[in-house]
């Protein structure tokens, strides 16, 4: 405990340095959520509602790629983004963007197949009604998304919080250059090789809770909604 | 709008699942005007024959035509209620504009109908309340609203007040006896005989996939033409 407490003590006489750290952490992390939501999503919808030939191999791909290890992805992004690699040209090789990157391609996979089981659960409830209705294809999934959005909030989470745990990847792609690409898993494993165990710690803790923090807001937001919307 | 969408023409049809037979072999026409009554034991198929007819399931063999045929003006033409209803996670209001817009009525004109059509099921004052709190009679009238909004030529009722108590059967039997008298023909499965009673003006009756008579209410409960028939009104009176 002297350690974590000594490690929290030094964190916060970073201060501008840390609060530089803490806040490139949450606009990767949360820039890859958005995006891995933003193509996840409907993508989970269209899986749920449509039946088409291929689409088990399909689900079973996705569920699989919820265990991408953050370092692969790390390394599919480095060799596509290197300089001579096939998207080279926008030299985003050791940027945040390259980081934005590795993390949506790492946590689509989990957003979308966790979303698609609670749509498909969904899916079996409304499929009739909104068919007596005249509702299809994408009108059907648009309000299907709308109707289970506290449930999705789960599925986001879930990406959310490995984007923010993960250090492979933005290691790989961004370098954990100071100043620039430096996040908060990073300067863990930075402080950690060096021997600066309870700065190490003190950041590790520093992580931990915004983690809780976002999680607990989220689950707020969730409970009172599902009262009020039964 | 054209010439009315029935009748209705079942053309020998089938349906299995699973390699089990639920429905064998129906051929029938359901015509606008009398209250048409689909009565049987469970299981008798009652359910299926009614998603036959609505469009929610194909029949494996046989043909389902009526006398409409562009897909889009048919479905919008008819609606069911459902013995569960399914309410969206939104206001009953919401729920009700929601059905007309899938339905292609014009935006301005939503919202009036729909308070129009909650007013109609008793449900005016409930209309900001979130659809899925509401109680189990409450969400059936709404589902009643709902297709009442889009002024059905032919509303399907599958079991409609199954598991409601007394009072709420009785507001729902209401509202479907205005239905009928607004010109709307009523196609409802039940195996509740007073119902059948109340409600009806002719009865399909169904055993085991199979349609064994069809007959005038009266005629149906005073002389029944199976045996079969006889026993099943024994066995259910009780509940009627």
């Amino acid at each position: 405990m002297g350690a974590i407490a000594e490690g929290l003590r030094r964190v916060f006489e970073l201060d501008s340095e840390l609060w530089r750290i803490v806040l490139l952490s949450l606009e990767v992390s949360l820039s890859a959520v958005l995006l891995a939501a933003l193509l996840g999503l409907p993508l989970a919808a269209a899986l749920a509602v449509n039946r088409f030939p291929g689409r088990r191999g399909v689900v079973v791909t996705l569920n699989a790629l919820m265990g991408l290890p953050p370092v692969v992805v790390g390394l599919l992004v480095y060799l596509l983004l290197s300089r001579a690699g096939p998207l080279g040209e926008l030299g985003l090789l050791f940027t945040p963007g390259a980081m934005v990157v590795a993390q949506t391609i790492l946590i689509l996979p989990i957003i979308a197949a966790l979303a698609r089981q609670a749509l498909e659960d969904a899916w079996r409830e409304y499929d009739e009604q909104l068919r007596s209705l005249g509702a299809r294809g994408m009108q059907a999934a648009l309000t299907l998304l709308w109707d289970a959005r506290f449930s999705l909030i789960t599925a986001v989470l879930a990406g959310l919080g490995r984007a923010a745990a993960e250090v492979g990847a933005v290691m790989i792609v961004g370098g954990n250059i100071d100043g620039v690409t430096r996040v908060m898993t990073t300067a863990i494993a930075l402080e950690t090789s060096k021997g600066d165990l309870p700065l190490a710690l003190g950041l590790g803790s520093v992580l931990i809770a915004i983690v809780l923090v976002l999680n607990s807001a989220a689950q707020l937001i969730k409970d009172a909604a599902q009262r009020r919307f039964g | 709008m054209s010439a009315s969408i029935l009748p209705l023409t079942l053309d020998n049809i089938s349906y299995s699942s699973n390699g089990q037979s639920i429905i064998d072999g129906i051929s029938l026409a359901i015509e606008a005007g009398p209250s048409t009554i689909i009565l049987g034991a469970n299981g008798a198929g009652k359910s299926v024959l009614m998603r036959l007819m609505h469009g929610l399931l194909a029949p494996t063999t046989g043909r389902v035509r009526w006398n409409e045929p562009d897909a889009a003006s048919l479905r919008r033409r008819q609606a069911m209620v459902f013995q569960r209803p399914v309410m969206l996670r939104r206001s009953a209001l919401a729920n009700v504009v929601y059905a007309m817009a899938v339905a292609g009525v014009p935006a301005a004109e939503r919202e009036a109908q729909a308070l129009t059509a909650l007013d109609e099921v008793g449900l005016r004052q409930l209309a900001h309340r979130p659809a899925r709190v509401l109680s189990g009679g409450e969400q059936q009238r709404l589902a009643l609203a709902r297709a009442w909004a889009l002024h059905p030529e032919v509303l399907f009722l599958d079991e409609p007040t199954a598991n409601l108590d007394p009072a709420a059967v009785r507001e729902i039997e209401t509202v479907i006896k205005a239905f009928d008298a607004a010109g709307t023909k009523i196609v409802m499965a039940t195996h509740n005989l007073g119902q059948a009673r109340r409600l009806g003006d002719e009865v399909i009756y169904l055993q085991a996939g199979r349609v064994m008579e069809r007959a005038p209410i009266e005629q149906f409960f005073a002389r029944p033409a199976t045996a079969d028939a006889a026993a099943f009104m024994k066995g259910e009176l009780p509940w009627a």
